[in-house]
């Protein structure tokens, strides 16, 4: 079969199973958006800005462990588009993101919406590629898809002149069933040897704790780790990437770890002998300072990615594999070994992680007067029943959220942790309302995020998408407003965000419900009515207390045993 | 320490620019860099002499190793290997100094390989050593421009860098 290169590309996407793709036209997509409008197999997502289309195919890719597909045009849709890919890229989210470029001829003639893709973009992909002759697309696509979902996975960027998409240049066309790559063969398992001696020193251990990250979600390995959990009673403690890797109301769990984690993961860190990362990189907002990072432990690595190995902080044992295989590996080793020599040991450290438990780190004090943003998140979660998708943006709510909102489930909370990218929130949930149109999908948000992005409300009228935004609005960018509280003697500089919008009257605007709650006593009903409202997007402006911090905190520079408690909570 | 890598990958346009890419990204020191095809023209082989400590080095390759179009590495400085490095150094040659230059070049194993009655091109092939030593021992107002290619480098042995 003859077809051209734009007829090709739709086709890739087809072959691949791509049901949804997020983009917006422009002149040198023009060819590709032609054949697509021949089409219905796949639906086009018409965003309101590249940022957006890119974050929807994020949200997307979270939500289903699916690659997500985004299309943008040359020049500035790809340049709009970089935050958003630089965002997967730093949580390792499979995407492909297909940029126009101007024709061959006029590459490195500055011409109109010329940028350098392949340039701009090659810091923050797992790969990119530029794609000069119609005869390469279709292979192209392939590898493109082929390395955005396996091994550690990435957003892959391909750029597609558009005089390689011509209609009327027609070549036999032949989609590669796989693709063999000698440069790139991704571990399928992890070495066996190494695989024992980590189940021996856990079955050692008299303090062991499993700090479990973003790799267990994305590399689907949620039920193996829970089984391995359970099995062997072993605390755990996550990352913010990894909630949900491991229920978080199951009787293992002890909450986060890190810069806001609870006092008893960061505690159990601190004092472990040995620990168990997995699918986790040691990032600084999870050490603290590395030279008083878990002092006693052995450490145990298992990770995907052999460069996230000891990049931070010297591992005993690593282990390069899939996290899935590993464990199920480990678990085949544990079952095996019929001795629990540590069972003693370990009980003793279960009633040291109790008592750090009940100095209840979360508790925050209700009585103000007003709606206190922990509250807010909490109710939600008993509302929803702990089963809807969130995603959040970024700033103090997306702390509260991973603290109050607890997690039994992979893929429900999308939220951008390596890049911290304000404006994420909204076209995440976007997209993973499309992905999951039966799911509950709740953008948990604050003031200053949601207005990065906040012209995608016109993209879930135009395609209704009924999701809920809740806004915890505090009048301030309160992250910052925190640090500078904290650290810069309550000089607030720049952080209150002024001449806000109506947000009731601007979702009405947009063709969708706004409500406004302000007092504690109508949160609950406020939330019902939410959440009741099942065809319409909702969007809650939820007016907080707006001297609310996070805590608890370990301050720059500080380790794990020297958190700071909130004023409310027992120990202080 | 200094370690030279060499480094075996797709012949492919922006190979290049992804590793210097990554070594101005990650904050690593690149002192030389040498790429051309091998006898397979879908691969190159590119030297690169870096320096770092042990740690360092080992995200190095790490992260080379992680680039899509990196076929295979070896850290030759971990074993017996052998390095040089070519320099085309163009002298004043004038009077005296004609025989001097002339003789030096003897000495060194270079080869004078362009002559004009003021000037002498000198190629010269060896360690980086070697090509320094020249360079001290020649008087600083007879060096009229330089060019060196860095260090290429190879295993000793049957082993090798192949695929």
């Amino acid at each position: 079969m003859e077809l051209s290169g734009a007829e090709i590309l739709v086709q890739c996407l087809k072959d691949e199973g791509v049901e949804h793709l997020f983009g917006y036209p422009g002149g040198a997509v023009l060819h590709i958006y032609d054949e697509l409008f021949k089409q219905d197999e796949v639906q086009h997502i018409l965003v309101r800005h590249e940022q957006g289309a890119v974050h929807a195919a994020d949200g997307y890719a979270r939500a289903t462990g699916k690659p997500g597909v985004a299309l943008l045009t040359s020049g500035p849709g790809a340049t709009n588009g970089v935050t958003g890919i630089a965002t997967a890229y730093c949580d390792s989210i499979p995407m492909v993101v297909i940029t126009g470029q101007v024709p061959t001829p006029f590459i490195g003639s500055d011409a109109f919406q010329e940028v350098d893709t392949l340039g701009i973009t090659r810091p923050c992909v797992k790969h990119n590629f530029l794609v000069k002759d119609v005869r390469d697309l279709a292979e192209t696509m392939k590898k493109a898809f082929y390395i955005a979902t396996s091994g550690r996975p990435g957003p892959v960027v391909i750029d597609v002149p558009k005089d390689v998409t011509d209609p009327n240049i027609k070549i036999p066309h032949l989609y590669p069933k796989s693709i063999k790559m000698r440069s790139y063969n991704p571990v399928k398992r992890g070495h066996s040897g190494q695989v024992k001696k980590a189940v021996e020193l856990i079955l050692s251990a008299k303090r062991p704790v499993v700090y479990s990250g973003g790799g267990v979600v994305t590399g689907d390995g949620a039920a193996e780790l829970t089984e391995l959990v359970r099995e062997m009673n072993l605390p755990i403690t996550s990352t913010l990437m990894g909630l949900g890797g491991y229920p978080g109301t199951g009787k293992q769990f002890l909450g986060m770890l890190g810069m806001h984690g609870t006092y008893e993961a960061n505690m159990a860190m601190h004092d472990c002998d040995v620990l168990i990362a997995i699918g986790a990189r040691f990032d600084d907002r999870v050490t603290g300072k590395v030279k008083d990072f878990c002092p006693d432990a052995k450490i145990i690595h298992i990770d995907i990615d052999p460069a996230s190995i000891s990049k931070n902080v010297r591992v005993d044992i690593p282990i390069v594999g899939p996290v899935k295989r590993v464990l199920a590996d480990m678990l085949n080793v544990v079952k095996a070994h019929k001795s629990r020599p540590n069972c003693e040991a370990l009980e003793q450290w279960w009633s040291q992680l109790q008592q750090w438990r009940s100095v209840n780190c979360l508790k925050y004090n209700a009585s103000s007067g007003r709606i206190k943003p922990q509250a807010a998140i909490e109710m939600l979660h008993k509302i929803t029943g702990g089963d809807a998708i969130i995603a959040s943006d970024v700033g103090q709510h997306q702390m509260w959220v991973a603290q109050y909102y607890p997690f039994d489930k992979p893929q429900h909370w999308l939220t951008s942790g390596g890049l911290g990218t304000m404006g994420f929130g909204l076209p995440a949930a976007m997209g993973a309302k499309v992905a999951c149109p039966e799911k509950d999908v709740v953008c948990i948000t604050g003031d200053g995020s949601i207005q990065m992005n906040i012209q995608e409300l016109a993209t879930c009228q135009h395609f209704n998408l009924p999701l809920k935004v809740m806004l915890l609005n505090n009048g301030y960018l309160g992250m910052v407003r925190q640090w500078q509280e904290f650290f810069y003697g309550s000089r607030y500089s720049e952080v209150t965000v002024e001449a806000q919008p109506d947000f009731v009257k601007l979702a009405q605007a947009y063709g969708h419900v706004g409500m406004r709650v302000e007092k504690p006593e109508d949160l609950e009903g406020a939330l019902t009515e939410m959440m009741a409202i099942k065809d319409r997007l909702v969007f809650l402006d939820v007016v907080v207390d707006p001297g609310e911090n996070v805590y608890p905190m370990i301050m720059a520079g500080k380790g794990h045993h020297e958190m700071q408690l909130s004023p409310d909570c027992e120990l202080s | 320490m200094r370690h030279i890598i060499s480094i075996l990958m797709e012949n492919e346009a922006g190979a290049l620019s992804r590793v210097a890419g990554l070594f101005s990204a990650r904050g690593y020191n690149i002192e030389s860099l040498t790429v051309a095809p091998t006898e397979d023209p879908t691969l190159s082989r590119m030297t690169l002499v870096t320096c770092g400590n042990n740690e360092i080095i080992e995200q190095i390759t790490k992260q080379l190793h992680k680039l899509i179009e990196v076929v295979k590495l070896a850290d030759l400085s971990e074993g017996v290997h052998i390095e040089r490095e070519m320099m085309l150094i163009k002298l004043l040659a004038k009077g005296s100094h004609r025989e001097e230059v002339k003789r030096l070049v003897e000495i060194f194993r270079g080869n004078i390989i362009d002559v004009t009655d003021t000037s002498y091109i000198v190629e010269m092939t060896g360690t980086c050593d070697k090509l320094d030593a020249f360079i001290g021992a020649v008087h600083e107002d007879l060096i009229l421009e330089t060019v060196r290619t860095g260090p290429s480098g190879i295993a000793r042995g049957t082993k090798g860098l192949s695929i």
